[in-house]
């Protein structure tokens, strides 16, 4: 851990201001900042605490979801607006973590947490995102936890979070502030797979700062559902997750929204699961064949090969829930 | 001899202090002008370092030394004894694991020190590491635990197992587990001139003593060694491990007291783990269900400069009525640190196998797992013929199965179900050899009433300032609020490791002759006692002879239920009912306490803990508790756990045949064999994880 300065923010545009300074580094929860400064995977000269700025609320209203980025994972899960508008979301954030870091962890730095991949976490191996050109330890070594989805032969890294895997699927929106104004970017599109520059993870520039997170009205999305296959009971991370809504009309699948977590570099939109179920039977079968295509494009690494039949029947589960 | 009523449950008189942070540990200790000091861990499993920059390091600020093999004090890491472990002291360029200490960066503060460890660079020559348990030589070791052999037959195996009605044969693997006691690893040195004043987490003062004694080569009457409240040890802290030295070198270079403490991610270094075991074991049986033969090979990793025996071939040696028997420990070394006791070592692994194979045993058979066990029930120890001092074992079957309601178990695998989930139900037996040691102890009746007990053992969590005066207040007739207990220091009267389930035997037996003379001189003195006090000291020397006549078990039963998702395979143990014969019970409440976490301790074995190596590199990749997975509340039922009346009037002066570790002697295959029932898939491999059922 190397020293370094704290400094607090009072308004968005100080943050900003002091942000994009070389350097710099927005800490809110610090849920994962601290770890990975501890880990020296991190090292930034300044930290600056957005803690106090006004970007706390939890609001449903016309039947969106809107979400100050400093909403803490906790006090989402515990609106009952949520629970009644978007269980997925609210199942993600209670099966997240454990009770403590919930508590401090905050909505924004959710989304962008880093990857659990030890590589990526231990300093003495080699790994692409830390420092690129070092190569991959995953690919080869201790990957039960890494992805096979949307992997490349330079990175495998998981994306970690649970609760960007429900926004996604519910097409969140981020709101995003900088110097000269602000810009919306779909959380689908904010992701970028590792490819040949896993070391870049989003679209996020420097200096910018999320302030919100909006989640459009989708009327069904009432009985979305999240389902989180892991090693225990609580505070651990997903083996494979999904996220799902469903419209069923007549027994017949209407629309559908899929991600699915934990198997894949990103939070992963399964675009064409979607649309296979389109227009189909809300039955088991279907539900089977739309798995067997959301994986399609799976690739397991040896000890995590076991994700992609795992990640099908997690899916088959959370499309029967949101069906039921 | 007889104790009035002993086993009363009796809360912890160090509760209050541990819940509220009264309680000191090494950690807490402070001493004037002290240092912090920081151990730099190789990044290698296997080579030689080539060059260390230390330049960075020693110009950080608060830094005031940065010990390496080039410049630390030349001290003896060599064993002195063949039950020692070989250290790294900074004496030489090799590197043989992961995580070798490699230098020491002393600070005036523990950040400093961090961040100074963080700037020395060291820079390696490689090479490859040996990390295979199945490939490379293979040797069998001279001797195993104590005095006993590595290899040991009865009968004739093998031509028994040939013509047996049912047989199985399988490997079982069980990987290699760090203990991560609650408080990590830690000492406090500070010399004196020649005396050396030691706080150390530390589960036996006078073993830390002897070998630093041996390191400085300096009587091991100038040091001074002090445990005060241990967090939790499991194994890890019975011998003195490389940091305890390298503080006391650290002290000894920069004249000032140093306080070194492990951290989380350097306990998978050099304190010790369970080894990974692969063991090859075959049960046959006639076809009335009476065993005929068992054969037990073992391997286990060792490290490349020690030698270290798992031994699960004891649990299968000393426990059913089998007439012909066979069992063989060997080692591999591979570029590891060198594995040592974790809580129940041999029988918890051991126990995995071959309760595990009684299980496939009674379905090849067609018989009642239990009924099985019952069938082969052994009256006196199978391996020498020894009558035992006491074995309740049929009492503990008996208690956990009605208490679980076995008998409504259907044998059929996925039979069970429950709201869409498969249930199962599985059993296993619990074994474990007890043993005891030496203990002295001194107590003294001051003229007001007040009794002190004084004994170098140590409290890590078991509840020795609550259990030792409870059983001396028993023997004086006394309340025990009247008894305070002294314990944790080298000054005190000598206590044997606290380790083997061996200390309630042992310095349980001490407390009690020393409160029995008291009590005997007291009413010599016709109940007066005079103004200076009466002292008394004690040596409960254990005699050998004595101890050979019968054999020492403790045994169980465990009864678990798991609820396995039918398409995700998320396993839940829903319930688990164990019943133990541990002798005389000194205090129900914390002997329950003992028991549940035994229990926990074979649910995390089960079902979570691995440590994960870079197979390539040597490298530990999950050396964190957020990835070296152990249970959460959420994944514990809430373990009943009876304990058998056995005042056992046989074995010692306290009648305790040691709880710390039998009921964790099988609770893994109790869940396996629960696993199997829900799924019909049989596992062999802990820990028991979802992709066994997506092959």
């Amino acid at each position: 851990m190397n020293p370094f300065a704290y400094a607090r923010a009072d308004t968005v545009g100080a943050a900003i201001a002091a942000g994009g300074r070389r350097g710099a580094h927005f800490i809110a929860g610090g849920t994962n900042i601290l770890d990975l400064m501890k880990d020296d995977v991190e090292r930034p000269e300044v930290l600056i605490d957005i803690n106090a700025l006004p970007l706390g609320s939890i609001e449903v209203r016309n039947g969106a979801l809107y979400l100050g980025a400093l909403a803490r994972m906790s006090d989402v899960a515990a609106s009952t607006a949520v629970q009644k508008a978007f269980p997925a979301i609210a199942i993600a954030l209670r099966e997240s973590a454990s009770p403590q870091l919930r508590n401090m962890a905050s909505m924004s730095g959710n989304v962008l947490q880093r990857t659990r991949c030890p590589y990526f976490r231990d300093v003495a191996t080699p790994c692409n995102k830390r420092n690129p050109g070092s190569g991959c330890g995953a690919l080869g070594g201790v990957n039960r936890m890494q992805a096979v989805l949307g992997t490349s032969p330079h990175c495998i890294a998981t994306h970690a979070s649970d609760v960007a895997v429900a926004l996604v699927a519910m097409d969140a929106i981020l709101h995003i502030e900088h110097a000269n104004g602000s810009r919306d970017v779909v959380l689908e599109q904010f992701y970028r797979p590792p490819g040949e520059t896993p070391h870049i993870e989003n679209v996020l520039r420097p200096g910018e700062l999320i302030v919100g997170i909006t989640v459009p009205a989708l009327g069904y999305a009432a009985s979305s559902t999240y389902v989180k296959a892991r090693d225990r009971a609580q505070y651990e991370f997903a083996l494979a997750s999904a996220a799902v809504a469903l419209e069923v009309d007549s027994g017949t699948i209407r629309s559908a929204h899929i991600a699915l977590g934990g198997v894949a570099t990103i939070p992963w939109r399964a675009r064409d699961a979607e649309q296979t179920l389109t227009g189909m039977r809300a039955t088991r079968a279907s539900y089977e064949h739309a798995a067997e295509v959301a994986l399609s494009g799976g690739r397991g690494y040896g000890q995590n090969d076991f994700k992609i039949p795992l990640a099908k029947r997690v899916l088959v589960r959370a499309l029967e829930g949101a069906s039921a | 001899m007889s104790i009035p009523v002993v086993g009363t449950p009796r809360s912890r008189v160090d509760g209050p202090d541990k819940v509220t942070g009264a309680a000191k540990y090494t950690c807490d200790r402070v001493l004037p002008g002290m240092l912090h000091a920081v151990v730099v861990p190789s990044t290698i499993a296997s080579g030689r370092i080539v060059a260390i920059d230390t330049e960075a390091a020693r110009k950080a600020s608060g830094v005031a030394l940065v010990m390496t093999h080039e410049n630390a004090p030349r001290v003896n890491e060599k064993k002195s004894g063949p039950q020692d472990s070989v250290l790294y002291l900074l004496q030489s360029d090799i590197v043989e694991f992961d995580r070798q200490p490699v230098a020491v960066v002393v600070a005036q503060t523990f950040e400093q020190a961090v961040y100074g460890a963080d700037l020395v660079r060291v820079r390696y020559e490689l090479h490859a590491p040996q990390m295979d348990l199945d490939t490379g030589t293979v040797f069998t070791p001279k001797q195993m635990l104590g005095d006993q052999p590595a290899s040991h037959a009865r009968g004739a195996a093998e031509p028994a197992l040939a013509g047996a009605h049912a047989k199985v044969s399988n490997i079982y693997r069980t990987p290699t587990e760090h203990h991560n006691p609650m408080e990590t690893h830690g000492t406090l040195a500070a010399w004196n001139g020649d005396t050396l004043m030691l706080y150390d987490s530390t589960q036996w003062v006078f073993g830390v003593r002897n070998r630093l004694g041996h390191v400085f080569g300096i009587d091991p009457k100038q040091i001074r060694v002090v445990a005060p409240f241990v967090g939790g040890a499991f194994g890890s802290k019975g011998t003195a491990w490389s940091h305890v030295p390298l503080a006391a070198m650290a002290a000894k270079v920069t004249g000032r007291p140093v306080k070194l403490l492990v951290t989380r991610p350097q306990m998978f270094g050099w304190v010790g783990h369970r080894p990974q075991t692969e063991q090859n074991f075959s049960a046959g049986a006639n076809a009335d269900g009476t065993l005929v033969a068992m054969l037990h090979d073992v391997r286990n990793e060792t490290s490349m400069s020690d030698e270290f025996v798992e031994p699960c071939a004891t649990f299968s040696r000393d426990l059913y009525a089998v007439p012909h028997y066979t069992m063989d420990q060997e080692l591999r070394r591979l570029n590891i640190s060198k594995p040592t006791y974790q809580r129940a070592p041999g029988e918890s692994t051991g126990g995995f196998a071959v309760e595990s194979a009684m299980d496939e045993l009674s379905y090849e058979l067609g018989v009642d797992p239990l009924a099985l066990r019952l069938l082969n029930y052994s009256d006196v120890n199978p391996n020498n013929g020894k009558e035992y001092t006491s074995k309740k074992l049929r009492e503990c079957y008996a208690r956990a199965a009605e208490r679980f309601d076995w008998s409504r178990r259907t044998a059929p695998p996925r039979s069970m179900q429950r709201n869409g989930m498969l249930i199962g139900w599985g059993m296993a037996t619990a074994s474990r050899g007890t043993h005891r040691g030496d203990s002295d102890a001194r107590i003294t009746m001051h003229p007001d009433g007040r009794v002190v007990l004084a004994v170098g053992t140590i409290e890590q969590g078991t509840g020795s300032p609550t259990v030792y005066p409870q059983l001396a207040a028993e023997v004086l007739g006394i309340s025990h609020d009247r008894v305070r207990f002294e314990w944790g220091d080298t000054n005190l009267p000598a206590a044997p490791l606290a380790a083997g389930s061996q200390t309630a035997a042992s310095v349980g037996s001490a407390t009690v002759l020393v409160a029995q003379q008291l009590r005997d001189r007291l009413a010599a003195l016709g109940g007066k006692v005079p103004a200076e006090g009466i002292t008394i000291e004690v040596n409960a020397k254990v005699d050998e002879a004595a101890e050979e006549r019968y054999a020492q078990q403790a045994f169980g039963a465990h009864f678990a239920e798991v609820e396995v998702d039918p398409d995700l395979f998320q396993i839940r143990v829903t319930r688990f009912v164990g019943a133990y014969d541990v002798g005389r019970v000194l205090n129900a409440k914390t002997a329950g306490s003992q028991l549940v976490g035994a229990v926990v301790w074979g649910i995390s074995m089960a079902l979570f803990e691995k440590t994960r190596f870079d197979l390539r590199t040597g490298r530990i990749m999950n050396a964190t508790l957020a990835d070296y997975l152990v249970p959460t509340n959420a994944d514990i039922p809430d373990p009943e756990v009876i304990t058998v009346e056995d005042d056992d009037e046989r074995v010692n002066p306290a009648g305790a045949r040691g709880m710390g570790e039998v009921a964790m002697c099988g609770s893994a295959a109790a869940i396996a064999n629960a696993v199997y029932h829900a799924t019909g898939v049989r596992v062999r491999e802990l820990p028991i994880t979802v992709e066994a059922f997506l092959a």
